[in-house]
């Protein structure tokens, strides 16, 4: 695999309210943060990393126009060209009567094409093994993790962790891979002012 | 800082006791991860043999033809359609409490969505079994679906009300597993982390599918909930809705009815609730969850009842005032002969529909029987019993006398093998659900965790004295100084 053994350097973190100031000083003092892994959804904390905001809910929309589109041509050829039958002298085009049916495939395009592409942006999937940097991470503790470059100082590193209040410091050295989870490029320089402060 | 979200004091605490993220995640997997109790094995065993009871009745039924349930002359549909309607208004409690309560910000959901979830995935399971079965010739059943054959080509009809619930009810069940088990996945994550045994972190693993808690993972799991929660809404509605159609779209007086889409939408919110109560009741107690369900769950749940209940209640009172306003002799004969006068055949299950569902809840506006859990759990019961008798009243009161009087059926009475059916489906339902609370996690654990800081009970507290530390160093500062 592309890339060889890549070095982390792993800080956990017991509290989100330590967490945040970390996260920003980390990326402030130019530190490349691989991710964050935390128990449940912190809200900000993306923001906070400088992540773009996810498009999920725009595929989500395409999904359901293709659900509104197959379903109305789909209806309106069976029922108007391919075999018309008179039903109880209603019109063949008998748009009013399709609505549900339309309705029904619009949701369901939307809700099975976005649970697909969650689990395809976020490379998830039964029998999917990711590496798992600590197990408290899906517990209690907020795992901040920093990745080693050329330039890096991991003894530097972890000091800047434990200083930052992270409960416990360790080095990590993984084959790099997918399976170590999305590393997101779009990740934006640290900028003063930002939103999720 | 973002985090800090404030919480009117007024507001009881969503998890009661000094809680940690840790004892969070420790109370709610440890059934997962001990042995079963023999309370679970006895009531998984009768499940199974309700289950059993079922599948035999089922193949008598297939055996044999429909001819098994005493459906006659004029009452086409029977226990059957009732049952069907009655597990399909079960389940939209569930997806009532995960998405419109998620959309309205509604924190209290957190404690009882994922069983509500459960819930509903298996009452429309249930619900499914009726109409497929009651087809008759059920290796038929692919009939419905409208895929280019070979049989000339020959469509379904998409004109059918019969037709849009095949869509309606699949569509349901679809995207409520994709809503349950999307929310699952990061609990499942928890539970291989923890796990100690390899089998358990084996099929936790693959259930889990490679969660990791990544902030971009959750950011997008975020949206996801959203957007399935907006989708779910309007889907809930619609689903009742296209079942109420089933009759609404029809001739027969007592059927032919425009209010019947709320109305059944309302009364299945009702019926719902009442079983999430009679669920979760059961569930804090044998798994120790009181801490999580607590008292106030309780009473807000009671609340909707109360609602819902009021919203049938009106509704039953418009369709007779519309029944007998609206001058149709056929109509006006079914409410007034068939329903309303006591001494006719079926009169018993009018009123025994009006008291349960339109007197009983009344009760709840009372604060102190509200919070009375055998109280709640005795009036979920009684509110179960009398929606199913609306669904009856609704299909045997309107069918068993026709415009033919030669064809008026003489009394309706359920074949023991339509019975056991039912009872069957129960089996399937309690199975189901015994299952789900030995292997699943019963509460969302990482949504409590996020709901923790804001309404658990320590951190209230400590947010009260936060605050009046404050609200003394305004006074000082401000109102001193003004004077």
């Amino acid at each position: 695999m592309a890339g060889g053994i890549k070095k982390f350097v792993v800080g956990s973190f017991d509290d989100e309210k330590v967490l945040f100031p970390a996260v920003k000083n980390a990326r402030k003092s130019g530190y490349k943060i691989h991710d964050v892994y935390t128990p449940f959804a912190v809200h900000g904390l993306d923001h906070a990393m400088g992540l773009r905001e996810t498009s999920l809910h725009t595929a989500g929309f395409f999904y359901a126009i293709t659900g509104t589109t197959t379903a109305l041509s789909g209806i309106s050829w069976i029922l108007a060209k391919d075999w018309p039958l008179n039903i109880g002298g209603k019109p063949h085009f008998s748009l009013p009567a399709w609505i549900p049916i339309t309705f029904e495939l619009t949701v369901l395009f939307s809700a099975v094409g976005m649970v697909l592409t969650f689990c395809y942006l976020c490379q998830i999937a039964p029998f999917v093994k990711k590496h798992v940097f600590s197990s408290r991470a899906t517990d209690d503790a907020f795992v901040m993790v920093i990745e080693c470059t050329d330039k890096t100082n991991d003894v530097e590193v972890q000091s800047f962790l434990q200083n930052a209040g992270a409960s416990d410091v360790n080095v990590q050295t993984v084959e790099s891979g997918w399976w170590i989870g999305t590393y997101d490029k779009e990740q934006k320089l640290y900028k003063e002012y930002e939103p999720g402060y | 800082m973002s985090l800090l979200k404030y919480e009117s004091q007024l507001r009881e605490p969503l998890v009661d006791g000094e809680k940690t993220y840790h004892q969070v995640t420790e109370d709610i997997i440890r059934p997962i991860e001990a042995k079963p109790s023999r309370l679970w094995y006895v009531g998984f065993y009768i499940s199974v043999a309700l289950l059993m009871f079922g599948v035999y009745s089922i193949y008598r039924e297939v055996t044999y033809g429909i001819g098994q349930w005493n459906l006659n002359k004029t009452i086409g549909w029977g226990w059957d359609i009732t049952n069907f309607v009655w597990w399909v208004g079960i389940g939209h409690a569930g997806t009532l409490i995960s998405a419109i309560l998620l959309l309205f910000r509604q924190g209290w959901r957190t404690g009882v969505n994922r069983a509500a979830e459960a819930m509903t995935i298996f009452a429309v399971m249930c619900a499914g079994q009726f109409p497929i079965w009651h087809m008759g010739r059920v290796w038929m059943a692919f009939f419905v679906l409208p895929y280019p054959n070979t049989r000339g080509p020959l469509w379904v009809n998409f004109n059918s009300p019969l037709l849009w619930d095949v869509f309606a009810i699949s569509t349901y069940f679809t995207v409520s597993l994709l809503f349950w088990y999307s929310g699952l996945i990061p609990d499942m994550a928890t539970i291989r982390d923890r796990a100690k045994t390899k089998t358990r972190k084996l099929l936790y693993g693959i259930a889990s599918f490679g969660w990791s808690g990544s902030t971009k993972h959750w950011q997008r799991h975020e949206s996801l909930s959203l957007v399935l929660a907006g989708l779910s809404t309007p889907l809930v509605l619609s689903v009742h809705t296209i079942v109420s159609f089933d009759f609404a779209t029809s001739v027969i007086p007592g059927w032919h009815t425009t209010i019947f889409p709320p109305y059944f939408v309302a009364g299945a919110i009702f019926s719902g609730f009442a079983m999430v109560q009679t669920l979760m009741i059961v569930l804090r107690k044998v798994f120790y969850l009181n801490d999580y369900i607590t008292l106030g769950h309780i009473e807000a749940m009671n609340k909707v009842i109360v609602l819902t209940g009021s919203i049938v209640g009106i509704a039953y009172l418009t369709e007779l005032f519309v029944a007998w306003y609206g001058q149709n002799p056929y109509e006006w004969w079914a409410f007034s002969q068939n329903r309303v006068n006591i001494n006719s055949p079926y009169g018993w299950s009018y009123w025994l529909m009006m008291f349960c569902n339109v007197v009983s809840p009344q009760v709840f506006w009372s604060r102190k029987l509200r919070r009375n859990i055998p109280f709640t759990f005795f009036m979920s019961i009684i509110v179960n019993i009398g929606m199913w008798y609306e669904r009856f009243v609704i299909i045997v009161t309107s069918t068993y006398r026709d415009y033919l009087p030669s064809s008026w059926s003489t009394y309706y009475s359920p074949s023991p093998y339509e019975i056991g059916f039912y009872l069957g489906t129960f089996g399937l339902f309690f199975t189901c659900f015994f299952l789900f609370a030995k292997y699943f996690p019963v509460i969302a654990v990482a949504e409590i965790k996020y709901v923790l800081k804001t309404s658990g009970e320590n951190y209230k507290r400590k947010m009260t004295d936060i605050e009046k530390a404050d609200a003394e160093k305004f006074y000082h500062d401000e109102v001193e100084h003004a004077h």
